[in-house]
């Protein structure tokens, strides 16, 4: 693994994330919608108040002069004011993000850390008892969608079970492990949710992938060479099946991303998602502009590891 | 019979597929004494492979399945040995290189994590150690700069260096039988020359023998020393190497003699290369009788009506035919 191929990896980042925001720009500036609509609809406030707050804020200038003013000002911290929250922007996300950032972490751990290991075990004995039970689950597990499975769990854990809370509450009235408890308890849901959608696909992936690499000649070298057929099998065909495996999960990821907003609004998360909502439907830009960018340098982010981590699987990327 | 390390009785490996069994070895007896190398000829589909595999059970079972015969080596039965005791023969006593030298090395690995990972297992030695042997391994097959290429990748090799890394990894323990099946096939001319060439310094050197598996005739003249002919799964014939192509018995052998160019005979006469005609029998329903008959030209009556056994002509030749 060279420092050269991480280095050029990241500098190819930057001018993508460059595009991504004068996109992402364009598209919201031509979008209908204005933030100052409730003021035109009230008495109280006259017309000149609201092209002066207008003006203020820089709404009639030509597009490309808002991007630069809104990219100058982003480089240096200042992420714009939340017309809505009487905010500003990066503050609000900062305070939405990390429950997102946890929820989707830990749905990614459960869907990698269940759907490896059984890709694995159903590739390694196709059409058996175990491969049928895991293929239909999978199956079941990415062709239904996290809304809902998420009130089927809703439904079956929290009112008819009464075990798990089904709103997510970030204010817990207790200290310490209950504390952390409480959190835990009420994250399962939507962590699994989340997760077994991506867990399905996962599977399919990883299964058929294994099946490719179990066949190929420097198995059988291996096999020759007297090595235990679980030393085979973790050593020399999983780590060369995961190849592809990591571009699925780099590939995936805006559409996790799409279904955690989902899965916020159904067990009411306040992350990130939920905030992008609000703020669409507030018509509140400087927000959905900074949620979308983040999200967007978060997708960059997972890319990014996922070409260093193929560059580590896969030698022969590196060296070219 | 001198000193026996593998006998092969009557093995029958088949392959269970969707119309019934794939009769891929049926009935085949061979012999390797040590320090010998034995050549294993015959045209493609003919079971050498899968007889080669079946040695180091490398069949995948399910399909593939040992309908009955023996596998002895140094006298034990490897057929019903489980996998934890075959791996103890694997590349300590009995070592293989394959066909496909492109194909046969990890990519995601060092050749030299790939050679030190069998002489860590086997020699119970240091990832240091083993790594030490890998690169002095390499410098005994003729690998320019093993210190430094030992760090290198399969995709850094060319095909010839990687079939030299294959031997260096098949020979990492001292194997008493190296099996190479077809060595040579996926090289061109001057690099296979060059391999056969290492093979035999490298028996000279470490004393093992050799399982040759081959299509080419000239390469089984050139280093066998006994030969095996083997057709649809069987075994026609059985000879010294002098015996076979001065003196070939079977018309299946002497057909593949024959069709071996021959730089004086070209020029002399503006005759085609010689072929076998008609196609090698199915193998799922193979004909009652000789499976060669139906290509045979001396095919009488008898020919289709039993299978002919293996029967002495001359000492140490053995043929399969009525003839």
């Amino acid at each position: 693994m060279n420092r050269q191929y991480i280095i050029r990896r990241i500098l190819i980042a930057i001018p993508s994330l460059l595009g991504i925001s004068v996109i992402l720009f364009g598209v919201l500036a031509m979008a209908p919608g204005d933030p100052f609509e409730e003021l035109a609809t009230n008495p109280a406030i006259p017309p000149e108040v609201r092209m002066a707050l207008r003006a203020k804020f820089g709404l009639d200038d030509p597009v490309w002069q808002r991007y630069l003013h809104w990219f100058s000002a982003m480089v240096q911290g200042d992420w714009g004011f939340s017309f809505q929250s009487r905010m500003d922007v990066d503050r609000l996300i900062l305070q939405r993000l990390p429950v997102t950032l946890i929820v989707i972490g830990a749905s990614q751990l459960l869907a990698i850390s269940v759907a490896i290991p059984v890709g694995v075990l159903a590739a390694i004995k196709p059409y058996s008892i175990f491969d049928q039970i895991a293929s239909t689950f999978a199956m079941i597990g990415f062709s239904l969608p996290t809304f809902f499975t998420g009130l089927v769990l809703i439904l079956v854990f929290s009112i008819q079970l009464d075990w798990l809370p089904f709103v997510y509450r970030a204010d817990i009235n207790a200290t310490g492990w209950a504390f952390y408890g409480e959190h835990i308890k009420q994250s399962i849901m939507p962590v699994v949710v989340l997760g077994l959608a991506q867990a399905g696909t996962l599977v399919r992936f990883m299964r058929s992938s294994v099946l490719d690499v179990i066949r190929l000649d420097y198995v059988t070298t291996a096999r020759s060479k007297g090595i235990g057929e679980r030393k085979v099998i973790v050593r020399h065909v999983v780590r060369n099946a995961l190849i592809p495996v990591v571009t699925l999960i780099a590939l995936q990821l805006p559409a996790v991303f799409g279904g955690a907003i989902v899965t916020e609004q159904i067990f009411r998360v306040p992350g990130i998602g939920s905030l992008l909502i609000a703020a669409i439907l507030a018509n509140d830009t400087p927000v959905v502009m900074g949620i979308t960018f983040v999200i967007s340098c978060l997708v960059v982010l997972f890319n990014l590891i996922a070409d260093i981590l193929y560059g580590w699987l896969d030698p022969r990327i590196s060296f070219r | 019979m001198a000193d026996t390390l593998l006998d092969i009785r009557g093995l029958k490996t088949w392959f269970k597929v969707e119309d019934g069994m794939v009769r891929a070895v049926d009935g085949v007896d061979l012999h390797i004494d040590r320090g010998e190398t034995v050549g294993v000829v015959g045209e493609s589909g003919c079971g050498k492979t899968v007889t080669a595999r079946s040695v180091l059970k490398l069949i995948d079972m399910p399909p593939g399945r040992f309908e009955a015969g023996q596998i002895l080596w140094q006298g034990r039965d490897l057929i019903p040995l489980d996998q934890g005791e075959m791996n103890k023969i694997r590349a300590r006593e009995i070592a293989i290189i394959f066909q496909e030298p492109m194909t046969s090395l990890n990519p995601v690995y060092t050749v030299g994590d790939q050679i030190a990972e069998v002489i860590a297992l086997h020699q119970k030695l240091s990832p240091k150690q083993a790594m030490a042997g890998a690169a002095e391994m390499l410098r005994l097959v003729n690998i320019p700069n093993p210190q430094k290429r030992v760090h290198d990748y399969p995709h850094q090799f060319s095909g010839g260096m990687r079939q030299r890394v294959m031997i260096a990894m098949a020979l990492s323990c001292q194997p008493k039988l190296l099996i190479a099946d077809e060595p040579t096939t996926a090289l061109d001319v001057t690099i296979q020359a060059q391999i056969l060439e290492l093979m035999h310094e490298m028996k000279d050197k470490f004393g093992m023998a050799i399982m040759l598996i081959t299509h080419a005739m000239g390469v089984v003249a050139e280093t066998c020393q006994r030969v095996t002919v083997m057709y649809a799964g069987k075994v026609v014939e059985e000879a010294p190497v002098e015996a076979l192509f001065a003196d070939p018995r079977h018309p299946y052998t002497q057909g593949l003699i024959r069709s071996i160019p021959r730089i004086d005979r070209a020029v002399s006469r503006q005759a085609r290369l010689e072929s076998i005609q008609g196609t090698v029998p199915s193998l799922l329903n193979p004909p009652a009788g000789c499976r060669f008959a139906a290509r045979c030209k001396y095919a009488m009556d008898i020919c289709t009506q039993g299978i002919p056994p293996l029967k002495e002509v001359a000492p140490g030749h053995r043929v399969a035919c009525v003839l």
